[in-house]
């Protein structure tokens, strides 16, 4: 368990949004997360997120996939069982060029679907704490984290000045765990935070 | 921005040459290297055109911050338009019956395929279509640029400016109409495929489209990455220049999705009336080419500009865009030269000065036209949509 507290500020507009992510930062707050309905360009640089090395892990899944395949088949059509398809070579390279490229996709798309999940921690029976359902439809909600240098206080002035319409706190758990959505989620109450530092 | 002293060297090369003219074997490179030269170089800036087109007619505002510079690489469509026609004429007036063999009426009458084949490969068909060919080009071409120049006057209010692009769009279809019936079906089967009158291949007119296409987006690129340079887009950026990359990487990759499906397929199937067009490039002079054309416009694209940061590199991309006029030049050498001229082709001052010499006209036209018009459609309803552009 670890619970911690959280100011939360809702937007109506993402062009309120962009500014208020720059006054939050510039003022020297670090943001938990942003939460949007749609995914917004230049969001993530404006939030100083680290550029994402996915497609860096799908090119070493590709070129897996493709030496897989291409060393699997050589095996096969020339040591393991020699076949003679139509006069053609043992190592006839034009044919495996198919069944190579399809496995190389395979393998990049799979397992990038699986690095994003790991990354995102998304799983069946995995649950994280959302803190606004409306972020879903039509809001747009930031997340500042108290900590021992961030008040309650100060991330609530600073949220309704940036022009958040509505600002309250929540004390809810950081990571993830097992449970379901059909159920609502209790929150914490002030006894049990952990202060991160 | 004026180059004219390649075109002009090349000129003076070319009339030398015409002077050798009369061994039979010189006059057919001579009449080869000027198809192939005006043919790709033709395709290769009407691509603009299409470009133009198929963004228009998809509502695309991130193109608007230099549209302009497509619409001046399109007008080097009329001189080249012309050029290509004045050589195809040569070729089937002046009966180059060893460059198209179809034009040999007495073989043609002893041999059941091409007989078969006179209705569509027949000089009064090939010299109609080509002219309404050429002449639509170029009509459509000035007709969008016209509409295009109504965006410099004054803005539109929201009802005009609907109306505007409704028109646009309506312009851009008709193009689009006539492309789909030239270059991405008939054109390629009457110029290139039937130089090796007996073969066909349904993969070809796709592939012959691919290849300029993504010649025409490497040309765009450099044109645009030189005004940057130079300080005159002032809304173009990094950014476009990632769409534009990206658009040379994607059809260097469906280029060779197009030459792979032809290839395999014929080699697959190894018989002997298809496989003939391979023998002559795979196992002959032409295998060297062969493999680095395959070098060029595969595996390099492929491999320098996957990533993001290679896209919005001008260098990068500029170096690019040059491996890959330089490429697909190779492949329409390749496309043209095996039947006509055997083992014996060569790839000397000819040729090079030929090409040198359209590039040299590229830059001078394209330059030209760019005076003319100013380089932002100002009023432009889309142009905001460019000017914020993000990937």
């Amino acid at each position: 368990m670890d619970v911690r507290k959280f100011v939360v500020g809702l937007f109506d507009d993402e062009k309120v949004l962009f500014p208020a992510v720059k006054q939050v930062r510039k003022a020297g707050f670090r943001i938990h997360d942003v939460y949007t309905p749609f995914p917004i360009h230049g969001l993530d640089k404006v939030m100083g997120l680290r550029e994402t090395s996915l497609h860096t892990a799908g090119f070493i899944y590709g070129i897996t996939g493709t030496t897989i395949a291409l060393s699997f088949m050589s095996w096969v059509f020339t040591s393991d069982w020699p076949l003679n398809i139509g006069g053609k070579p043992h190592l006839p390279l034009p044919a495996f060029v198919p069944v190579t490229f399809e496995f190389t996709v395979l393998c990049a798309a799979v397992g990038m679907v699986l690095t994003f999940c790991y990354l995102c921690q998304l799983a069946p029976g995995v649950k994280k704490h959302h803190f606004d359902a409306r972020a879903t439809d039509d809001k747009f909600v930031m997340v500042i984290e108290c900590t021992s240098e961030t008040t309650e206080a100060e991330a609530t002035a600073l949220l309704n000045a940036a022009g958040a319409h509505e600002v309250h706190t929540q004390i809810a758990e950081a990571g993830w765990w097992f449970g379901t959505y059909d159920k609502e989620q209790k929150l914490y109450d002030e006894s049990q935070v952990k202060v991160a530092h | 921005m004026v180059l004219t002293a390649i075109g002009a060297v090349a000129l003076a090369a070319g009339i030398a040459f015409l002077g050798l003219s009369k061994d039979e074997h010189a006059s057919t490179r001579f009449w080869a290297v000027l198809l192939q030269n005006s043919v790709y170089w033709l395709l290769v800036v009407n691509a603009a055109m299409f470009f133009l087109c198929a963004t228009t007619l998809a509502w695309a505002g991130w193109t608007q911050s230099f549209r302009r510079v497509v619409e001046a690489i399109s007008v080097v469509v009329i001189p080249f338009g012309i050029l290509a026609f004045i050589v195809l004429m040569g070729l089937v007036f002046g009966h180059q019956h060893h460059i198209y063999h179809w034009l040999d009426t007495e073989a043609v009458a002893n041999d059941k395929i091409l007989s078969g084949k006179s209705g569509f490969l027949n000089p009064t068909f090939f010299t109609i279509w080509s002219a309404i060919t050429i002449g639509g080009w170029i009509f459509l071409g000035w007709n969008m640029r016209r509409i295009s120049r109504e965006a410099d006057v004054q803005p539109f209010t929201v009802e005009e400016g609907k109306k505007w692009i409704f028109k646009n769009t309506v312009h851009a279809s008709f193009y689009i109409v006539l492309f789909a019936l030239t270059v991405a079906s008939s054109i390629p089967w009457l110029w290139l495929m039937s130089i090796d009158a007996h073969w066909y291949s349904t993969m070809y007119s796709w592939y012959t489209f691919a290849s300029s296409f993504v010649a025409g987006m490497a040309l765009i690129a450099l044109f645009v990455i030189y005004l940057k340079n130079q300080g005159h887009l002032p809304y173009t950026s990094e950014e476009h220049l990632h769409d534009i990359a990206k658009f040379m990487f994607a059809f260097s990759v469906f280029w060779t999705y197009l030459w792979f499906s032809q290839y395999m397929l014929i080699w697959y199937a190894n018989i002997p009336e298809e496989t003939e067009y391979f023998k002559a490039r795979v196992w002959g002079e032409y295998r060297g080419l062969f493999y680095l054309n395959l070098a060029l416009n595969f595996l390099s694209p492929l491999l320098v500009l996957m990533k993001a940061g290679a896209k919005r590199n001008y260098t990068i991309v500029s170096f690019m865009a040059i491996l890959i006029i330089v490429g697909h030049w190779v492949d329409f050498y390749l496309m043209v030269m095996p039947k006509p001229l055997g083992d014996h082709a060569s790839i000397g001052w000819f040729e090079l000065g030929i090409a040198i010499g359209y590039v040299g006209m590229i830059i001078w036209f394209v330059g030209r036209a760019l005076e003319k018009a100013p380089l932002v459609p100002m009023h432009h309803p889309f142009l905001k949509e460019s000017v914020i552009h993000h990937t």
